[in-house]
């Protein structure tokens, strides 16, 4: 099954601060971990999103089209990165998503989510 | 990490670490089974310790510890048995001997010791068979009872060749090491041989009424990927793992919701996946780059990237096909082969020249009763206009192929010559 897994942002992403030297370290952490999920053959893919700041919305409603800029209020409802992964089961991705090192410097959140597969469509 | 993991979770954590748990192992005790049996009594013991203290900041290094732990008391017992037997008096030093022994054989590079280990289990000393079937365990981690259902065999068939391989193994005294030097590349070629075999068994079943089984598919993507992970310079890891990857991309497209076969040409190619497509594209670059372009692989994986890159059915390169098909047969020439390049020429230069080459071909050993060739030349004659004869070899094309939903295929095209 193909999972998606978001690092959710936090209120110091959003706001693009990232402590050194915490951050060099995480990132090198970070490394040997997509290292990892890539020998172990489940990696598809892997990318990190930049703050909302420089997000914007679109609004539908009917017709209506508006587009709202960022920043985002709510920043742990954001999602600050991604990887999709191809897993036997969620108890892999969960076993997998508990060996990431954190990814942010303080208390943070990594959700997972199964996508649709062929069985599951009409 | 927190106390009360439960088994399911300690389980998964297992199923991550199992092969290259394996392979550190096999390398010592120098027989897969013993490493096997290690390996589960370190998952027994995980089961019973992390409940009560959570799961250990290395769960991999831990459940090797454990495992090592156990070979040494083994190694013990048998020691003391034999002083018993012989009724030698041996140094208690020996032990310890052992277990250094044991720390020394453990290498410093689990990546070495998980490719020694596939090398092993595909080392062509084994049958195709078997290969398939002890790689799918030890590398894939399934279980037996997966594998057979995967085959279409019985568990007890599957179990019976894992076991026979391991003795093979055992008794040709392999070394679990990544071959180095002119064996290299054969035994290589003995690897990717298993994994597209595997592929192959997922994606176009031979047998029974499911056209694929993307579970076996899947399966050797992954192992395509761990490979590649773990010979990042080696071209024709790539080339395979290309050719695969196009592939099953097209998986949701190539049965109908009856579940008779597609055909290329009329698949809904919104239905390709792009992301499997841009990796096997990506891939195949990658093979190029490090000078693989003319691999059997990366060759038919460009021959797959032709049809990822036509938006269109009609749009299809077949020029380039016909081309990279001349290159093909000199590189890995077979009959199959060459009657796909028969198809080709005829896309690209019309039905005569496809009924020309096929000619050639007709009358090869390897192509007897093989249900391509009169589906191909049905085709042809189809398309020259010449219906009669068209229909008759599409009725002996379904007479022979095994699956069942091909077989409804070919007979429509049969009925569809009036």
């Amino acid at each position: 099954m193909r999972v998606m897994v978001f690092v959710k942002a936090t209120e110091d992403s959003e706001k693009g601060l990232f402590p050194e030297p915490w951050t060099s370290e995480m990132m090198a952490a970070m490394g040997r971990f997509n290292d990892a999920l890539r020998d172990a053959g489940i990696l598809l893919m892997a990318d990190g999103l930049k703050p909302s700041s420089e997000a914007k919305r679109v609004a539908f409603d009917g017709p209506g089209r508006t587009v709202i800029d960022g920043p985002f209020a709510e920043a742990r409802e954001l999602v600050a990165g991604f990887w999709l992964w191809e897993v036997k089961d969620m108890d892999e991705a969960l076993a997998w998503v508990k060996r990431c090192p954190n990814p942010m410097y303080g208390p943070s959140e990594i959700e997972i989510r199964p996508l649709y597969e062929m069985a599951d469509l009409p | 990490m927190s106390a009360g993991e439960t088994h399911q979770a300690i389980e998964a954590i297992f199923r991550i670490e199992q092969a290259r748990l394996i392979a550190g192992l096999a390398r010592v005790v120098r027989d897969v089974d013993r490493a096997e049996e290690l390996a589960q009594d370190a998952l027994v013991i995980a089961l019973s310790e992390w409940p009560a203290t959570g799961v250990p900041a290395n769960p991999g290094a831990w459940l090797m510890t454990a495992a090592k732990r156990r070979a040494i008391d083994a190694i013990r017992r048998d020691k003391m048995r034999a002083r018993k037997h012989e009724e030698i008096a041996r140094d208690q030093d020996d032990v310890s001997d052992d277990a250094d022994a044991i720390e020394r054989a453990m290498g410093d590079d689990p990546g070495d010791e998980l490719l020694g280990l596939i090398f092993t289990a595909c080392h062509p000393v084994l049958s195709a068979d078997a290969r398939a079937a002890l790689t799918l365990r030890v590398v894939g981690g399934l279980t037996t009872d997966e594998i057979a259902r995967a085959f279409l065999s019985s568990e007890a068939t599957i179990a019976q060749r894992i076991v026979r391989a391991k003795k093979t193994i055992a008794k040709a005294g392999l070394d679990f090491e990544v071959p180095r030097g002119a064996d290299r590349a054969a035994r290589l070629s003995s690897v990717l041989e298993v994994i597209y075999l595997i592929f192959n068994e997922g994606y176009a079943a031979t047998a029974g009424d499911d056209l694929v089984r993307p579970g076996l598919a899947l399966e050797a993507q992954r192992l395509g990927r761990m490979l590649a992970g773990l010979m990042p310079e080696t071209a024709e890891v790539f080339g395979l793992l290309a050719l695969m990857e196009i592939q099953a991309s097209r998986l949701a497209a190539r049965t109908g919701p009856d579940g008779a076969v597609v055909p290329l040409p009329m698949q809904n190619r919104a239905r390709w996946d792009p992301l499997l497509i841009r990796r096997g594209l990506d891939a195949l670059a990658r093979a190029e780059a490090l000078g693989g372009k003319d691999g059997p692989y990366a060759l038919q994986a460009a021959l797959a990237a032709c049809h990822a890159r036509a938006r269109n059915a009609a749009d299809t390169d077949w020029r380039r096909i016909a081309a990279l098909y001349d290159r093909l047969r000199s590189v890995m020439p077979s009959p199959v082969v060459e009657l796909n390049r028969a198809v080709a020429h005829s896309m690209a230069f019309g039905p005569e020249a496809g009924l020309r080459l096929v000619d050639e071909i007709a009358d090869a050993d390897a192509l007897r009763d093989y249900a391509p060739l009169p589906a191909a030349r049905g085709d042809f004659l189809f398309r020259a206009g010449r219906l009669a004869e068209a229909r008759a070899e599409f009725e002996a094309a379904a007479r022979l192929t095994r699956n069942l939903a091909e077989a409804a295929f070919l007979r429509a095209r049969a009925d569809a010559c009036g």
